[in-house]
């Protein structure tokens, strides 16, 4: 039995949320203190069992399940890589303690229907993890069409006619992008004969270029929604009308990051670079990329509502990883690969304070935040780490990723990316500092009396801000992200970088 | 063992008659007889499934009275017929089980008549898909015509009018069909399936042949509701009591649909319809107008039974996709398509009258809280919604899948591009309903007042068909291999590899 489970650890992986999520249905709001240990019972258990791969993926085994075939010559099939378990571990480590978050959001909030969103929290998780053990396009598919559909009764949470008309956008953009992937997959099932992710690619120049081209527009629509790639971004601000657990779990770490692993997969693992390079289609990316990380970081600029402007930063940084994988350069992929993590780490931390100062004070605009550092100092103490952290100082994990990133542009000889990163650095300081500065340096009577929001939600901010410096002093400590990301670009270009101080 | 094809549509039939006479006496009578009838055909059906799995898809002939072909009746029991008649069975006997507490809500004190209908029509269609001659197969397909006429005219208001334009369609389609037998037999000299696909190779240039194919395919594509002579559908399907359309939307037309694979697979020369005619091209063509044209009206409608009917004339465009494909892939997913909507379509219309039950009302706007009130009903509908649309791992999806296939394989992009709308406008269409009855009617102000009629889960006795087909949803779209590797590749064997 024991050795069933160990042999089978990536789909226990998989289910053990979804087994919660039916846990959390049947348990209801009655016996809530029970309904929450499931949550965290299957978060524990979660992490534990994606940890517990590490060493062995790095090692460089491979753990792999073979479900049954699902099509004909197709396997639903499951297989533990460097790139599937570095999103999983962030994704599985920031469930834990978006879970004790969500029980003081929720709480504190007095929210409606909490059994509902727990259950269907926990779907999302299960289907994530789904996505980042997918052996084949095939099984990637039908994990990426579940967590679209269980992202949606997340997003009209409010139970407001505003939250059901923005969870109709949600699923016109969801559905479509399923069906462009869908589309995608039966082209290259057709021409290639085989779905199975190979690192370095497994597409043929020739299949032509006519055909590749239609395949990567099918993809590009498909992961480009999830990803927040502009023009196909509007409905992830929008989204921000769910609860902020979802926001800063979903919306930040989870379902958009699924639309950049896609990305991942798609040039490191099913085109290969090489090939991307070749028919032109990386340049393409690289530009709706850059484009995108620009106007974003404009955007934002001109939101005072908080959540809002977290969004467009998150559309600003989702296009630095996809721009990190379409330079093709390894020291760019390098980056983009640790970007997925310092950004999940940088910016559920900033989505964390902002919820607990819309559920402690009510406030919900930039403008109102006067002095608001003198009642949370620990929260803006935080939000402060997580906002330097994404401009790129040093000593926060955005700076080791932007430093890959950039030196990644220059290695690819794309200068104008490199101008792209600075520029967006100086805007992210410029909207997302000025937060801190008012918070601290302003002063308002609103705001004198020390006055935290519950310890549920304090010590999952303080964790993730301390798990932010943490990968930017000691990138590769505990969790070894870095190692994986260097085992990523390994896999992908055969490049290695050494070991890292 | 060898009897089993014969077996199958004389206990429906037998079934119905004794349904007939006791029904006259008491409706619970007739209601346990038709239900035996049809368990006693569904397990038969199971069995003489495993035989022509077991026998390599081998068929299973039996010569009714012991008069050989071509001068007796045959019946064959082969790969297509056994997936066709479990299908039939089993929607039949779910369909049954569901029947008495709807019927009593929605046509009191004719109920007597509708079990007699209702095993009467099963035993046509699954007549139509044992016999061995083309000519029984009209006899059958009037007999489920006839039996569904009366089912359908019991209805609401509309209902006698409606069924009275299907009858007017179903006559004209029957005399086509007819009129091609005739000239078939002309030609050939025979009406056996098994003789003529010995004897039409050398007649592949005979007009009279070729007059045959044609009027047999109209007159079948008029049965089917294939594009444009869907017009008779979406009014008999909207007035129709939830037992009849929960009955005959998922199966009958998809009979007439199995009638055109027969005749295209095993009764006519390999490529008569591809290469000689272009039949299967255009079959391709108008269900791809059909599948938008019912795509958009069913995003117009706010009847759910009508919804559903345009998303029925949809959907059998998807089955013939699959034929105008004429490639292995691509006529699998037309094949599966007839078992995944066959058990989609069953199980919404059954919702539908289970809501109907309970709310009183098939109007989408007044669905809201209905979530609330039947908990795991709208679970079941859940999965149906998602399976309509398409979603892994639901059955729906891997039709499509196939179909998409067949598309790429064939180059024919249109058709492709066809398929990835109409998923996008069902999902309009659908999840606008989901969106509705999960709305919670306390707090939501933009809807209007009504009271449940009675609160709570529908009864078991509808309760526990929906959860089975539900299940058998999922249960299909996960183990499609099964069916595919066992039965529709050797269906699908004349089309080459």
């Amino acid at each position: 039995m024991m050795d069933l489970l160990l042999d089978n650890r990536a789909l226990v992986a998989i289910l053990v949320s979804a087994l919660a999520a039916v846990a959390v249905a049947l348990t209801g709001e009655r016996r809530r203190n029970l309904r929450e240990s499931w949550t965290v019972l299957a978060a524990l258990a979660k992490f534990g069992i994606v940890f517990s791969m590490v060493p062995g993926v790095l090692a460089g085994e491979r753990y792999e399940v073979n479900l049954l075939q699902i099509s004909p010559g197709l396997e639903l099939a499951l297989k533990v890589d460097p790139a599937g378990i570095l999103f999983a571990l962030s994704a599985s480590f920031l469930w834990i303690l978006t879970s004790f978050y969500a029980f003081g959001y929720m709480r504190g909030g007095g929210e409606h229907k909490q059994t509902r969103f727990f259950a269907w929290l926990a779907v999302c998780l299960s289907a994530t993890i789904g996505i980042c053990f997918s052996a084949n396009l095939l099984t990637f598919v039908l994990f990426y069409e579940i967590l679209s559909v269980a992202t949606y009764p997340l997003v009209i949470h409010a139970g407001s006619e505003k939250a059901y008309r923005i969870g109709r956008q949600y699923l016109v953009y969801a559905i479509t992008a399923g069906i462009a992937l869908v589309a995608g997959t039966v082209l290259i099932q057709n021409a290639a004969g085989t779905l199975d992710f190979v690192a370095g690619g497994f597409l043929e120049a020739e299949m032509g270029t006519g055909l590749l081209w239609a395949v990567f527009v099918c993809f590009f629509i498909g992961f480009g929604v999830k990803a927040g790639v502009m023009p196909i971004h509007s409905w992830l601000p929008n989204a921000m009308i769910a609860p902020t657990p979802v926001s800063a779990l979903l919306h930040a770490v989870a379902v958009v990051k699924a639309g950049v692993f896609g990305f991942v997969r798609l040039v490191g693992y099913t085109f290969g670079p090489d090939l991307m390079g070749a028919i032109g289609a990386a340049a393409v990316l690289a530009v709706f990329a850059g484009g995108t990380i620009l106007l974003a970081s404009f955007i934002a600029l001109t939101k005072d509502d908080l959540k809002a402007r977290l969004a467009y930063s998150t559309v600003g940084h989702l296009s630095y990883i996809v721009l990190g994988v379409a330079l093709l350069a390894p020291q760019a992929m390098l980056g983009a690969a640790f970007h997925m993590v310092t950004h999940a780490a940088m910016k559920i931390t900033l989505f964390f304070c902002a919820g607990a100062i819309y559920i402690h004070t009510g406030k919900k605009k930039v403008s109102q935040l006067d002095g608001i550092g003198h009642q949370m100092p620990l929260t803006l103490t935080a939000f402060g780490v997580g906002a330097v952290g994404l401009a790129g100082v040093p000593l926060v994990g955005g700076f080791i990723s932007k430093w890959y990133l950039a030196a990644g542009a220059i290695d690819a000889g794309a200068l104008i990316f490199l101008g792209v990163l600075l520029v967006s650095g100086i805007l992210n300081a410029a909207y997302l500092l000025p937060i801190v500065t008012r918070a601290f340096f302003r002063r308002s009577p609103d705001h004198v009396k020390l006055d935290e929001a519950s310890a549920l939600m304090t010590v999952p901010i303080a964790l993730t801000m301390v798990l932010s410096i943490m990968l930017g002093v000691f990138p590769d400590a505990i969790f070894r992200f870095f190692s994986l990301s260097e085992a990523i670009v390994a896999s992908v270009t055969g490049v290695t970088f050494g070991a890292m101080p | 063992m060898s009897q089993i094809p014969a077996l199958i549509p004389t206990s429906l039939l037998l079934a119905s008659l004794v349904a007939l006479l006791v029904g006259l006496k008491s409706h619970r009578a007739a209601h346990l007889i038709a239900l035996a009838g049809a368990v006693f055909a569904f397990v038969c059906s199971i069995l003489g499934l495993q035989a022509v799995i077991q026998g390599d898809g081998e068929a299973i002939r039996y010569a009714m009275g012991a008069w050989v072909p071509p001068i007796g009746i045959e019946f064959v029991l082969d790969s297509l017929a056994a997936y066709m008649v479990t299908l039939i069975t089993f929607i039949g006997v779910m369909v049954l089980i569901y029947a008495p507490r709807s019927l009593a809500l929605e046509t009191p004190g004719r109920q007597g008549m509708v079990y007699p209908s209702m095993t009467l029509v099963l035993a046509g269609l699954v007549g139509m898909c044992l016999t061995g001659d083309v000519f029984n197969l009209y006899v059958f397909l009037e007999i489920a015509a006839l039996a569904a006429y009366a089912l359908l005219a019991i209805g609401d208001r509309g209902a006698p009018v409606a069924t009275l334009r299907y009858l007017l369609f179903g006559a004209v389609g029957g005399g086509f069909y007819l009129l091609g037998v005739a000239y078939l037999y002309f030609a050939a000299g025979t009406v056996n399936m098994a003789d003529l696909s010995m004897r039409l190779p050398e007649l592949m240039e005979s007009r009279a042949v070729i007059v045959a194919a044609v009027l047999m395919v109209v007159g079948l594509g008029v049965k089917m509701a294939l594009f444009p002579f869907h017009l008779w559908l979406p009014d008999v399907y909207t007035n129709a009591p939830s037992v009849s359309a929960g009955l005959i939307a998922p199966i009958m037309t998809k009979v007439s649909a199995y009638a055109i694979i027969r005749l295209f697979l095993d009764v006519f020369p390999p490529g008569f319809f591809t290469e000689s005619l272009p039949i299967a091209t255009t079959i391709g063509w108008v269900s791809a107008a059909g599948i938008l044209f019912g795509s958009v009206l069913a995003v117009a409608q706010h009847d759910y039974r009508r919804m559903l009917a345009y998303s029925s004339v949809g959907q059998l465009g998807y089955i013939g996709l699959g034929i105008g494909l004429a490639n292995p892939l691509g006529m699998i997913g037309g094949l599966l398509h007839i078992l995944n909507h066959a058990l989609m379509k069953g199980l919404l219309f059954m919702i539908g009258g289970a809501v109907r039950l309970r709310f009183g009302t098939t109007k989408i706007p007044e669905y809201v809280g209905v979530g609330r009130a039947m908990p795991w009903t709208m679970v079941a509908f859940t999965v149906g919604v998602l399976a309509m649309v398409g979603i892994p791992p639901t059955a729906g999806f891997f039709s499509k899948w196939y179909l998409l296939l067949g598309a790429a394989d064939a180059g024919a992009w249109i058709w492709f591009a066809v398929i990835i709308a109409s998923s996008l406008l069902s999902a309009i269409y659908f999840f606008r309903v989901v969106e509705m009855i999960y709305r919670d009617p306390e707090t939501d102000s933009a809807v209007a007042d009504h009271e449940p009629r009675e609160a709570g889960e529908a009864p078991a006795s509808m309760f526990w068909p929906i959860t089975i087909m539900a299940t058998a949803v999922m249960a299909v779209g996960i183990f499609n291999v099964l069916i595919v590797s066992a039965l529709l590749e050797r269906v699908v064997a004349p089309l080459g590899g």
